[in-house]
């Protein structure tokens, strides 16, 4: 007989990210398209496919045969970059969401918090909102009644606890919502990141929680970011990535393994071959380099950088302008910058030569973490050159003094003035 | 193997400690295919979140409007005036003898029930798709709390009617007896059609343009401006294959005593609700899988 909660055996999840834009060569053919298709979605609607998954032909393995087991009362980390899989793994085993092949066994009374204050309505009153929050999490009702005064107390909201949450500052709301969900009592409890909320203060507090849920034998699954939580938290350390499992041991070993390796892949520099496509414009490099002009893929936060984007030209182009993107991993687009923006080339013929536009970007900008490069050329009648995320890099957190938990994409230190005083020198 | 006394006793704790992994009940995960039982156990273990979601849902309906709770009221009885005065006044349309003002109001009632079920629960999904993307729960709850906490707004709406009735002059009979299976009638009605709905909406947000324009057609569809005794006697069946005939002309029979007797139109109407709330609830159930990644 074995003595495992969980039994993950194969677990692999297929997602279909997006459909291949179908090429129309007349107006006809895609007028066509467009009244056949809804029929044809409409059809597959009523076989149940409802992802009309034939028709998405680019897939993802967001996880591939990840197989492992957890014992009862271990506290387990989960590591990995992201999209590495680990929010998808969570959500197979809470069963939000199914797997596409494998099967997971489970044993006893799941509590899964993927996020603090799901299903927080903003117009009930915070007493409201416990009740609805706990039910949502799997609460009974008595149980919820019989812990209220103990979740209040570790929210520290008591004031506030019949006011609509909309008039809550977003702190209280956060230790409100975490409150709740940290008095869930499962035999089996799945957290992803909501230890990244609220001041210090109150992460101190959450890991203390934490610590003491680990403490009391349940068993946890921990997803994080935040490899000291992890490192504090868990015996053993489960590293995924790119959906697949790469190593399953100590928490120490695992931590070891997965920062060193944390650096490789990123690529600062590609270069090109002539390439017969597009005649007048032919990329040559795209790389990342530091202030010091030395291509990178590890920029501090402080410091400047540049993207250097190299092309020739083999017939004179008007209206050229060069461009450069910056995505994060979740694919938010942080920016794109024309080397038109700030130069007089916009209305210049670029005659036919070598030619290299830089972009500089400067220093505390960037949050840590790692970004992708996009670099690309048009003029305004046609595309040139697009690389999407051909090069990417990473902000270290070395120099980064700010919280770790602030909100915002970037983190740009605009300049700020404190006037004291404020009788005598403001009206 | 030597046992010591503590070894023992760790022994003894080990063991009782695999009984009591035997006790917890198992989950399995596996991909799911092709149709799914309905899982109506786990339904009951989760009653306490439906009850839950319609308090929400009827605590939040309202909140920050002036008028409140009165909207309850005021959608049916002004859409009644309209009636009573384009229809009735100007139209003179047929209403089997009974004042016009009655005679819409009372098919008005259950039918803002089911119609504002229809369209709150077709975009429950949708509206609660941060829900579904990070706890799990039995998703049939989201429309069916939807469809649900209208039950509130009706009972406001029908104590006007009461109020009407008397006004009126009328006396109920005991058929009054048959309104709470009216009213289920039009709950089956108004879910089966959202469960379909709501599950196509998550993958398909034409959905959502689609409703109001259904709603608005089924209106006139459903003998609420004027009576299915305008149909010929052979007719009347087959047109309560729409389950909303049976609803609202079960209500005219139970409270004003209108003869378009329903009992063959109710038959049709419960059939139909009853297949529309079976085949939605095992659709959805199917579907249910990609929600999360589609929603």
């Amino acid at each position: 007989m074995s003595d495992n909660v969980i039994h993950v055996e194969r677990i692999s999840k297929l997602y279909h990210i997006g459909k291949k834009q179908e090429k129309y060569n007349t107006l006809r053919d895609s007028l066509a398209n467009a009244l056949v298709s809804p029929f044809r979605r409409a059809i597959k609607l009523l076989h149940g496919d409802a992802t009309g998954a034939s028709e998405l032909n680019e897939t993802i393995w967001a996880l591939k045969d990840v197989s492992f087991d957890i014992k009862m009362g271990e506290v387990v980390g989960i590591i990995g970059r992201n999209g590495a899989g680990k929010s998808t793994l969570l959500k197979i085993l809470s069963r939000i969401t199914e797997p596409t092949k494998g099967f997971a066994e489970i044993r006893g009374r799941v509590g899964s918090l993927l996020e603090v204050g799901t299903g927080f309505h903003s117009e009930l009153t915070g007493r409201e909102n416990i009740f609805l929050n706990g039910a949502i999490l799997g609460m009974k009702r008595t149980e919820i009644e019989r812990k209220f005064d103990e979740i209040v107390d570790f929210s520290g909201v008591e004031k506030f606890i019949d006011t609509p949450v909309k008039h809550y500052s977003s702190g209280m709301y956060l230790r409100l919502a975490f409150a709740v969900a940290a008095h869930l009592e499962t035999e089996i409890l799945f957290i992803d990141e909501v230890l990244a909320v609220g001041d210090m203060e109150f992460q101190k507090k959450c890991l203390g929680k934490m610590q003491r849920i680990a403490d009391e034998g349940r068993t946890v699954l921990f997803v994080s970011h935040n490899i000291s939580a992890v490192n504090r938290l868990c015996s053993r350390t489960i590293w995924i990535d790119s959906g697949q499992l790469r190593l399953n041991g100590l928490t120490s070993d695992v931590i070891q393994h997965y920062l060193s390796s944390q650096l490789q892949g990123c690529i600062s520099e590609i270069k090109f071959q002539p390439s017969s496509v597009n005649n007048e414009f032919q990329m040559k490099f795209i790389r990342i380099v530091s202030k010091d002009n030395e291509p990178t893929s590890l920029v501090d936060f402080k410091d400047s950088f540049k993207i250097e984007i190299g092309y020739e030209l083999l017939a004179p182009l008007n209206g050229v302008s060069v461009l450069s993107r910056i995505t994060d991993l979740q694919g938010n687009i942080i920016c794109t910058s024309w080397d038109t923006d700030t130069t007089d080339w916009k209305d210049r013929v670029r005659k036919p030569d070598r030619y290299m536009s830089i972009c500089t970007f400067p220093g505390s900008l960037f949050k840590p973490g790692r970004y992708l490069v996009s670099a690309g050329a048009l003029t305004d009648k046609q595309l040139l050159a697009y690389h999407e995320n051909i090069l990417s890099f990473e902000i270290s957190s070395a120099n980064y003094f700010l919280n770790t938990g602030r909100i915002g994409i970037i983190t740009p230190l605009f300049k700020w003035e404190v006037i004291h005083n404020g009788k005598n020198t403001i009206n | 193997m030597k046992i010591k006394g503590y070894n023992k006793r760790n022994y003894t704790e080990s063991n009782s400690e695999i009984n009591y992994l035997e006790r917890l009940s198992v989950i399995h995960i596996k991909p799911s295919t092709g149709w799914v039982s309905l899982k109506l156990r786990e339904l009951w273990e989760y009653k306490e979140l439906l009850y839950f979601l319609i308090w929400r849902d009827i605590k939040v309906r309202y909140k920050q409007t002036v008028l409140g709770a009165a909207w309850a009221i005021i959608q049916p009885f002004f859409t009644m005036v309209v009636f009573s005065l384009f229809f009735g006044k100007l139209a003179k349309m047929p209403s089997d003898g009974i004042p016009y003002p009655i005679f819409s109001y009372a098919a008005l009632v259950p039918w803002t029930f089911f119609a504002n079920g229809l369209g709150r629960a077709s975009n429950s999904l949708v509206g609660s798709g941060h829900l579904i993307k990070k706890v799990y729960f039995p998703r049939l709850y989201i429309p069916i709390a939807s469809v649900l906490s209208g039950v509130i707004d009706f009972v406001l709406a029908f104590i006007i009617l009461i109020g009407m009735i008397f006004y009126y002059g009328f006396v109920p009979t005991t058929n009054v007896i048959w309104l709470p299976f009216l009213l289920l009638l039009s709950f089956c009605a108004s879910l089966g059609l959202s469960l379909w709905l709501s599950a196509m909406n998550v993958q398909f947000r034409d959905v959502q343009y689609i409703i109001p324009f259904i709603t608005q057609l089924w209106l006139f569809a459903t003998p609420i401006v004027y009576s299915s005794s305008l149909l010929p006697e052979h007719w009347r069946t087959f047109y309560a294959i729409n389950p909303m005939v049976g609803v609202v002309e079960g209500f005219r029979w139970a409270l004003l005593g209108t003869n378009t007797a329903p009992g063959p139109i109710i038959i049709v109407s419960s059939l139909v609700s009853l297949s529309l709330i079976i085949s939605g609830a095992l659709y959805f159930r199917r579907i249910e899988k990609t929600f999360a990644d589609v929603v």
